[in-house]
């Protein structure tokens, strides 16, 4: 990658007159050797991915510590049957159920896709989507909105880290919900200088967010905070779009999730020593399994 | 890291440093040995050892033996294909001296008695790094052609085999050689930018003082 800020990308945007998923993709032609075209085949081959991953959830399952399994059905069917009751209404209905089976489906051993780790990675396609599902079935334009999240994790994961055991939940839920705030920003029509600030928002909503699974596994809480990122991401792209702007100059909040991740105690850095991870709870599920 | 590395990869959950990476430990451990192994003796050190079964490494490690990749289905009953494979195996859980938190020793057979072993360590999103290779250091992650030389320590074999890669324009990224004892043997190892061809290879077993030649490219 070439680029270490996200003012750098929105600014050659501006001067050069292109789009933010354009800077991205020419950056990986160069980088890796490749054509235009092979580059967006394998951003396809991604995205059948994701999709396939998500149509392959099985809500019978359990994983292999019998914490994880079978929550994103009872979402589901939740969402299919009081849609009009819920709170969050069908939408942000689909994309809660996303999020929970791709993480499920993750702690069960199923095929899924890193965004940027195996832990977020149901973030991006909870999103992602339900939006070309319901608001543009374009895959053209999700291809471009992919292209968006990875040039801001390329950044984020340059000028910090995206691991939670580096930095973290933060830089894990944290990186994938402003990867995924760009991207919908990007669909929803918003310019480069949005796109930036979507990710800002929504990664500062984030920031201080410790690693502290149980049992060291990804499961609790990893699997129900890939509905908080996504949700971030959304508030975030909906406030850039109404206008709103991030005090705090996007490249400044990438660093001080690096400054926040270095201070913090390596107990709540996903080596299950900390935080939730040593709760009476967690203990006991721990000693469970390891018996 | 590239933008694939960032969407991505595709991979079998839960963790990409847990399964992932150990799937590809095991693989290239296979890759290594000339024919299918037929046993395995595996020793899982720190996080690997302590969160290896939440995680899945045991069957990863497993799968990768059987020459399955990170995206393959079917790690999660690599028990069960290795028993139909006629592979078996062992596990135990040691501390090693100095060794990154994620790291296996994996010493396998084939059916023709040939043995190898490793110790690699998994540095996070599906990369490793691969240090011992049968007791003496090496430092190689995979990920590029890797060409990897045992031979006798006496002068001469580095620049066959340099000049060999010149002959054919392949470029040499990294060079390491070390040895286990003076006039003993030594292990070359060489990531190269470019693949080498199989004739190049061919012609380097040849050479006398040259006791084993093998070449990964995944």
């Amino acid at each position: 990658m070439a680029y270490n800020s996200l003012q750098e990308i929105s600014d050659i945007c501006r001067n050069d007159n292109k789009e933010f998923w354009q800077v991205i993709l020419e950056d990986d032609v160069s980088e890796r050797n490749v054509t235009s075209s092979e580059s967006m085949e394998k951003m396809e081959d991604t995205w059948k991915a994701m999709l396939l991953a998500a149509e392959s959830y099985d809500g019978e399952l359990k994983s292999k510590s019998g914490l994880a399994g079978g929550d994103g059905k009872k979402m589901n069917d939740y969402v299919s049957q009081h849609s009009d009751f819920s709170l969050c209404g069908e939408f942000i209905g689909k994309v809660i159920t996303g999020a929970l089976q791709m993480g499920e489906s993750n702690a069960c051993m199923k095929r899924i896709v890193a965004a940027p780790t195996a832990g977020a990675c149901g973030v991006l396609p909870a999103l992602l989507i339900p939006y070309y599902q319901t608001k543009s079935n374009d895959t053209s334009q999700i291809l471009k909105a992919l292209y968006v999240a990875a040039g801001i994790g390329q950044v984020i994961a340059g000028r910090a880290y995206i691991s939670g055991a580096s930095g973290g939940c933060q830089a894990e839920i944290g990186s994938a919900s402003a990867m995924a705030a760009g991207a919908l920003t990007f669909l929803q029509g918003g310019n480069s200088v949005q796109i930036i600030h979507a990710a800002a928002i929504s990664m500062k909503n984030l920031l201080g967010l410790v690693c502290d699974p149980v049992a060291g596994l990804v499961e609790v809480p990893c699997i129900k905070r890939n509905v908080i990122g996504a949700m971030s991401a959304l508030s975030a792209a909906d406030m850039v779009m109404a206008g709103i702007t991030s005090r705090i100059p996007p490249d400044q909040v990438m660093d001080a999730m690096k400054e926040i991740g270095d201070k913090m105690d390596s107990s709540l850095r996903e080596t299950a020593k900390g935080g939730l991870a040593q709760t009476n709870a967690a203990r006991e599920a721990s000693d469970k399994l390891y018996r | 890291m590239n933008l694939f590395d960032i969407l991505g990869p595709v991979m079998v959950g839960p963790s990409s440093s847990h399964t992932a990476g150990a799937v590809k430990i095991g693989y290239i451990a296979a890759l290594l040995l000339k024919d299918k192994p037929v046993h395995a003796d595996i020793i899982l050190h720190g996080s690997f050892a302590t969160t290896g079964i939440g995680h899945g490494t045991d069957r990863a490690l497993i799968a990768g033996l059987l020459m399955m990749k990170a995206d393959d289905i079917r790690i999660p009953e690599s028990f069960t294909i290795a028993e139909q494979e006629g592979l078996t195996f062992t596990f135990q859980d040691m501390t090693l001296k100095d060794a990154h938190p994620n790291t296996a020793v994996l010493k396998i057979t084939s059916g023709s008695g040939e043995t190898v072993e490793i110790e690699a360590c998994s540095t996070g999103g599906g990369r490793i790094l691969i240090h011992k290779l049968d007791g003496i250091t090496v430092n190689f992650t995979a990920d590029k052609p890797t060409l990897i030389v045992y031979n006798q320590d006496k002068p001469g074999p580095v620049a066959k085999v340099s000049s060999v890669l010149a002959d054919k324009a392949v470029n040499i990224a990294t060079m390491q050689l070390h040895r286990n004892k003076r006039g003993g043997y030594a292990v070359m190892v060489m990531e190269t930018d470019h693949p080498i061809p199989q004739v190049s290879i061919e012609w380097l077993r040849q050479l006398e003082g040259v006791y084993n030649v093998t070449y990964i490219n995944v």
